[in-house]
């Protein structure tokens, strides 16, 4: 990279906010996904006229600009996938305002997403869009992929969350959109910035709504023989009207491997187990979750757990966010993904991925959102091998183009990226992808920040690409 | 009309059929939006119909307006041009619904009580109690972003359209989004539509998530002396465990408004007298459930309401249809409650509401009119203007509070629009508000969606 532009980014933010040498750049090669790109240099801004000036040497410079939080992504959307100025926000991780009886925060990007909750638990709030990553992801982040998490089915994603955002435009413009009050006048920016994946805008300051702490939590595990009985007790549920908090699934297999690692008392013999939450007034959950435990019996549980306190909760949960860590011990490599589909469908689709799975050779593990009908198939391989590899590529395919089949898409909470973004012709005619575009240049003109992400590169139709995938991390999904 | 129009209209016939084109002076003027009269109404039948219609008029130049039941028409500026109305509500189908997933996907033109009795049968709904209930079309309610009640518990359209088909400004047939509960696949462009007042698209088809009934509702309303007691009562129930799906504040005098033979004529159903007390402020909440839950909010209700300082207090069963009816469609029996209502809506934190409605209160009494007001819990202010007349003197009197009102709106960091007052006043009020800083990027956003700026031009905020 030009010696010149390093040298005004370091007189901008001094020499402990610029990283340029080869061993430091390594180190943001990688986010949460199985995707790699290097940046030619790495900043950390500490204001919004930091980010402002940033943008105005990009531009003056031509030179690629990405945003990045804590790099949990899974995606590939923090990579700098054609180089350039990675910025990232660590610096700027300030909570700028708490509005109890308003029930509003105003957060810097660097805010990590369970930090904003602990700050906020004495007054009986929370930040409830919960990523299971939260202990280390930011919010800054979680508004560029709108991010999901367990407790979503009850409370919604980031966007439900967001009211407002400051954003640097690519242009070297700040600008306020959205407000703390309801209804801002005229379009939706804000509907539109939270999720666009990093591509229209650096954040630097986020409003968001705060939840009330619930006067009851129950967390029931319901033990399954079968697969089919798992999925149709969830099916069952929705169908019902009964809104648990969270509605995560395991299969059998994942649950042996999470089991081993957390020591949560999964039952090692079972096909699979939902791990229930129900929360709100006492007496409604009182009712909700004799319901949920009735459900589950009628499709053959053949046990109904209730956490008997806090600790014994913390447990199954740590077993569910802890799980991709805990399939990470056991085997080089897996693929992750995160088609969604109609609820309804889920019997057949967990058969149809089995099916799938074995017609190439995989064994499939399942940990999902199932409320929400967000499947995280894991398909375990050795990246060594490199028909292996090309199989699995064509697994993955099968499975995306099913989701699809049923209605379904092809993100649920993980952001298209570098990922999926050849993916993107599957569920977009080009007329549509022309319209986003045309909506990312309006905003980002010379196309400098974040390159390479959401639109698939070559038009055509989607084809799974073969390219090389790093060894498992421990980042939770 | 103009000579483009006559040469496009043999062309409309081509696409939509010479049945569906109406050039007939009587039905163009049912079509006028503020005095202006389109040169002809098209009834596409579909989608494709839809798409074809806006090619054709984006190729001629001809300005488009999109319309349902035409209930809401009052929203926006008058059209600086309005060649064709698109009569939406030939695209009246369900398109997909899943109860089992409690998804939906309807086409724009479908009337939502319609829609609602579909839903019912499967006990499930839609948050949408929205004004005009009886007539309204699903695409209007969601192009002019009209909000309601249940925002408290369900949020707005936002919070639950998963998806949308839509027309741009050059005739192509788009979408975003999808019909599944979560999706990140790709920019979320329907969000823009909502509220957008067709400027950027027309919509044609919606995703919607529903929900399931409650087993029981129940209504709750305590009497006060003050806004700030009844505010008071306001903070109480949000700090507490409950979460209502409805809490509204009525300042003194929309009782009379309700017990009008206007308001049993939009919305019928009898209402106990006194109920709602006239003279006094009065906060509203609405709850569902279980028995048990239900005795739990009363009880917990009583015991707030009691701490607040209510004069009164009833609970509501058997009126809840009637009195919640009438809260949903506050706007059109404020409308028929002068010849010249105008109507801000104010959008302020829930601490500054009860700041607010004695600011705008003040305004209203010093210029000696007439005014009343209905506050949702979130804090989005609905204040009405009764003028006696439409005089200019009348006018002066509106342009006057509604300036002052607006500027105390920004001061307290809120957002202030007029949504509905007379056709000929709108020049001389701030229909859309101050301009806001994010201005420029709306503008750029309608270059995208409608470059020859055919959609509604100058209806929505800033001339767009």
């Amino acid at each position: 990279m030009n010696r010149d532009l390093i040298r005004s980014l370091e007189q901008l933010l001094g020499n402990d906010g610029v990283l340029s040498s080869r061993e430091d750049l390594l180190l943001y090669e990688y986010d949460g996904s199985v995707e790699v790109a290097r940046p030619e240099c790495v900043v950390f801004p500490r204001s919004t006229e930091d980010v402002v000036r940033i943008v105005d040497l990009s531009n003056r410079h031509e030179v690629p600009l990405v945003g990045r939080g804590a790099g949990t992504g899974l995606s590939g959307g923090a990579l700098a996938r054609h180089g350039g100025i990675l910025v990232v926000f660590s610096r700027m991780n300030q909570i700028l305002g708490i509005d109890v009886e308003n029930r509003r925060a105003v957060v810097q990007p660097g805010v990590v997403n369970l930090d904003l909750t602990r700050a906020v638990e004495h007054a009986g709030l929370h930040y409830a869009p919960d990523p299971s990553s939260q202990k280390a992801c930011t919010i800054g982040g979680n508004v560029a992929e709108n991010a999901g998490g367990p407790h979503t089915l009850a409370y919604g994603v980031t966007t439900n969350h967001v009211l407002g955002l400051k954003l640097v435009l690519p242009t070297g413009e700040a600008v306020q959109i959205g407000s703390s009050a309801l209804d801002a006048t005229g379009y939706d920016l804000t509907g539109l910035f939270v999720g666009s994946e990093g591509t229209l805008a650096l954040v630097t300051e986020i409003t968001v709504r705060l939840t009330p702490l619930p006067e009851t939590i129950k967390t029931l595990l319901a033990v399954f023989d079968s697969l089919d009985d798992a999925t149709e007790t969830v099916v069952d549920i929705t169908s019902r009207g009964i809104t648990p908090a969270a509605c995560e699934m395991m299969d059998g297999w994942t649950l042996r491997a999470v089991e081993a690692y957390v020591h949560a008392g999964f039952p090692l013999d079972s096909a699979a187990v939902l791990l229930l939450e129900v929360d709100g007034l006492r007496e409604a959950v009182e009712e909700q979750a004799e319901s949920v435990a009735e459900v589950c019996r009628l499709h053959h549980a053949r046990e109904v757990r209730v956490a008997r306190d806090a600790q014994e909760r913390d447990l199954l949960w740590k077993g569910r966010k802890n799980a991709f860590g805990a399939i990470g011990r056991i085997c080089p490599t897996y693929y992750v993904q995160d088609g969604v589909i109609p609820r309804t469908k889920l019997p057949a689709t967990l058969r149809r991925i089995t099916e799938i799975g074995r017609q190439n050779g995989f064994e499939i593990g399942n940990i999902f959102h199932a409320g929400d009908g967000n499947l995280h198939p894991i398909i375990l391989f050795d990246a060594r091998n490199e028909d292996e590899f090309k199989r699995v590529v064509t697994t993955a395919g099968e499975i995306i183009q099913f989701c699809i089949e049923m209605g379904g898409a092809i993100t649920g909470e993980h952001g298209v990226g570098m990922e999926k973004d050849h993916l993107m012709p599957l569920l977009f005619s080009e007329i549509e992808l022309d319209l986003m575009r045309g909506v990312r240049d309006v905003f980002n003109p010379k196309g400098l920040l974040n390159p390479g992400k959401i639109f698939p590169t070559s038009k055509g139709c989607g084809e799974i690409r073969v390219r090389p995938l790093p060894l498992a991390g421990t980042m939770a999904r | 009309m103009s000579a483009s129009a006559k040469i496009s209209e043999t062309r409309f016939a081509d696409i939509v059929g010479a049945d569906h084109v109406a050039l007939d002076p009587e039905i163009l003027s049912s079509f006028e939006i503020d005095g202006v009269a389109p040169a002809a109404v098209t009834r596409p039948r579909d989608a494709q119909e839809v798409s074809e219609l806006v090619h054709l008029a984006a190729a001629e130049n001809l300005a488009v307006i999109a319309t349902g039941s035409r209930s809401k028409l009052g929203i926006g500026m008058p059209p600086a041009r309005y060649d064709v109305a698109i009569d939406m509500t030939r695209l009246d189908r369900i398109v997909a619904y899943d109860p089992g997933d409690l998804t939906l996907g309807v086409e724009a033109g479908i009337p939502l009580h319609k829609l609602a009795s579909v839903l019912k049968e499967q006990r499930q709904f839609l948050p949408l109690a929205v004004p005009f209930f009886d007539r309204t079309t699903v695409g209007g309610t969601i192009a002019t972003g009209v909000d309601t009640p249940l925002r408290q518990l369900f949020g707005t359209a936002r919070d639950y359209v998963l998806g949308m088909e839509f027309v741009t400004g050059e005739g192509n047939l788009t979408k975003s989004g999808g019909r599944v509960v979560k999706n990140v696949t790709g920019y979320d462009l329907h969000k823009l539509m909502i509220g957008a007042l067709g400027t950027l698209g027309i919509i044609t088809k919606i995703n919607f998530r529903t929900f399931p009934s409650p087993a029981a509702s129940r209504g709750f309303v305590a009497a006060f002396d003050t806004a700030e007691a009844t505010l008071g009562f306001r903070h109480r129930i949000a700090r507490s465990a409950l979460a209502p799906s409805t809490i509204e504040i009525l300042s003194p005098g929309v009782a009379e408004l309700f017990y009008s033979d206007d308001a049993a004529r939009i919305e019928p159903g009898a209402l106990r007298p006194n109920l709602l007390p006239n003279a006094k402020w009065a906060l509203t909440t609405g709850y569902a459930g279980s028995d048990r839950v239900l005795a739990r909010y009363e009880m917990d209700l009583r015991q707030m309401a009691d701490e607040a300082g209510a004069t009164e207090i009833a609970v509501l069963f058997h009126d809840l249809p009637a009195a919640w009816g009438r809260k949903r469609e506050f706007v059109p029996i404020a409308l028929a409650s002068s010849p010249a209502t105008t109507i801000m809506k104010l959008c302020v934190l829930p601490t500054r509401i009860a700041e607010m409605l004695g600011r705008a209160a003040g305004e209203g009494e010093n210029v000696g009119l007439r005014c009343v007001a209905l506050a949702r819990g979130v804090g989005v202010i609905y204040f009405a203007l009764l003028p006696p007349d439409g005089s200019n003197d009348s006018r002066t009197k509106v342009s006057g509070a509604t300036a002052r009102i607006a500027a105390a709106c920004s001061e307290f960091g809120g957002n202030s629009t007029i949504p509905w007052c007379p056709a000929k006043w709108k020049s001389f009020l701030a229909v859309w508000g101050p301009e806001r800083a994010d201005f420029t990027e709306m503008k750029k956003l309608k270059t995208v969606f409608d470059p020859r700026r055919i959609f509604a031009p100058g209806r929505f905020a800033g001339g767009l």
